[in-house]
């Protein structure tokens, strides 16, 4: 874990993409690009009921609009993902299904369409090793696909505990945990004990009567080791959870999440958005149309870590900032989309 | 199926008198005239509602009031739905917020005015406005869960796909344009 200065940081706009008629929702970089001559890829989806593909390309090295991915989702298109390989896209639209697009050659062929949810599908994400897919929706419920030969999907099981629409789901970065939060105003943490079986359950509720949020939850997001995770919500709060991964890993049965700190007083309208770069720095997107960043301070009390605010970037855009969402590479480059239709793309400097 | 009103004879007050906005001897013409108050119950107080208590009677089955006269519909202000005091606006920090009084304590409706002054304003206040819509407090019987609702903006913008809702918002707010 790398520590902080307080020495000025500036998050600095390296370009604004521009092309998408409505709201921005959500915003996926493709893991697979940036790194070996493979130029940067970012998807973004929108209100526009598009999903569109960007490129940092040409001797400019500017971002350009590579593809539109559009007449397959009716409505809204709320959320993107890609596979931890790169080759696949998914995409959950309120118009209740789920599409799932490879990228033959530069080209993106909807491949398969995910259907079941009884309305919106407002989550998709991948486990680590992209042969499951988890989605959401208003339905309240959480259902988990195996991915099968030739493009195939098939549902597990349908997961129903959640008492309202279900905003967003998480794969855990190294095990097989599912984490679910919802405008029920809880976090739900759902796994299989015995790898092979099809025996999900619901092993931790996490609300308001365990440190938990007073309002909608709206996203999480875990540290590279997995150890910790961050959720936002509507209360205006963030808060930082822990867990005993490792002794979860070895085989030793569920490692229940406890509270270590809440982040108040920041925000003063819903926090959107929440992602934890690989190299400990906490990025909230918010109304306020501000984004914020925050990294554990170094000074530690007894009761635990901290965390400070190591630098906020007022109008970032002209509306609410929806999705925030550090390069899985380039670790000081950060993405975020907003209401006002646009992506920006940020370089944090010091 | 008898048609009916949840509220069939609702109280109808008198329209306020206008303020009339001061003349400045000195007008210039180039200046940002901020957003006040007074225009914001301007854009609110105007729309109608009879859609909404016509959609009530059918869903309700009460039994329609003989005074009421379906022809005429009564406009948020007429209703004390929406008052000029319930609304406060900070134009420098682009914000407004609107509490309202539903008619009834259980009025069913109550979320669909309050997407349907969402929508008004949404529409008629530039875009850099952060807007909250609120039930006041101790005029519904699920106070909370409308509030919630009306400020989430998922839901609301999931509810602005469906064709049947936008059309009953449209319905409702239509006689306020023009």
């Amino acid at each position: 874990m790398e520590f902080f200065d307080d020495g000025d940081y500036e998050l600095r706009e390296i370009q604004k993409l521009e092309g998408h008629t409505d709201r921005v929702w959500c915003l996926s970089w493709n893991p697979k690009t940036g790194i070996n001559g493979v130029p940067p890829i970012i998807a973004s989806c929108s209100g526009d009921k598009t999903i569109r593909i960007w490129e940092q390309s040409g001797p400019s090295q500017s971002w350009r609009c590579k593809a539109v991915l559009e007449e397959t989702h009716a409505r809204t298109v709320r959320s993107c993902a890609w596979s931890l390989c790169g080759k696949f896209l998914a995409t959950g639209s309120f118009d209740a299904t789920t599409a799932i697009w490879e990228n033959v050659g530069g080209d993106y062929e909807c491949v398969s369409t995910l259907e079941g949810h009884e309305n919106e599908v407002k989550s998709v994400s991948w486990n680590e090793c992209g042969n499951m897919l988890a989605t959401c929706s208003r339905d309240k419920s959480v259902w988990i696909w195996e991915v099968l030969p030739g493009n195939e999907f098939e549902c597990v099981t349908v997961l129903q505990g959640h008492t309202q629409d279900v905003k967003m789901v998480q794969w855990h970065p190294r095990m097989d945990i599912v984490f679910s939060c919802s405008y029920d105003n809880t976090i739900k943490v759902w796994w299989s004990e015995d790898a092979e079986s099809e025996n999900w359950e619901c092993c931790q509720t996490i609300g308001e009567s365990n440190n938990g949020h007073s309002s909608t939850v709206w996203a999480l997001s875990f540290n590279v080791e997995g150890d910790k995770m961050v959720s936002c919500s509507d209360d205006l709060t963030l808060k930082i959870w822990e867990a005993n991964t490792l002794r979860m890993e070895s085989g030793d049965g569920y490692a229940p999440w406890s509270h270590i700190c809440t982040l108040s007083g920041y925000h003063d309208r819903t926090i959107f958005s929440v992602h934890w770069s690989r190299e400990g720095i906490i990025a909230s997107g918010a109304a306020d149309d501000a984004i914020r960043l925050f990294v554990e301070s170094k000074d530690d009390s007894i009761d635990g870590p901290s965390y400070k605010m190591l630098l906020k970037k007022e109008k970032a855009h002209d509306m609410d900032v929806n999705s925030v969402q550090w390069n899985p590479v380039d670790h000081h480059l950060l993405a975020s989309g907003s209401d006002d239709g646009t992506i920006k793309i940020w370089e944090l400097a010091s | 199926m008898v048609s009916g009103l949840i509220n069939a004879n609702p109280v109808v007050y008198e329209k306020k008198e206008r303020r009339v906005r001061s003349a400045l001897d000195y007008v210039d013409e180039y200046a940002v005239e901020p957003i006040d108050q007074q225009e914001v119950f301007d854009i609110l107080s105007s729309s109608l509602i009879l859609m909404p208590f016509i959609l009530s009677c059918i869903k309700f089955e009460v039994p329609l009031s003989p005074c009421f006269d379906p022809e005429h519909p009564y406009s948020l202000e007429e209703l004390k739905v929406i008052t000029e005091d319930a609304i406060e606006v900070n134009d420098e920090c682009s914000y407004v917020r609107v509490t309202f009084t539903p008619t009834v304590e259980h009025c069913s409706m109550a979320t669909v005015i309050g997407l349907c002054l969402r929508v008004k304003l949404m529409r008629s206040l530039p875009s850099r406005y952060k807007v909250d819509i609120r039930v006041a407090p101790g005029t519904h019987a699920t106070e909370a869960a409308v509030n919630k609702q009306l400020n989430d903006k998922e839901r609301v913008a999931a509810a602005l796909e469906n064709p049947n809702l936008v059309d009953m918002v449209d319905e409702c707010l239509a006689p306020t344009y023009g």
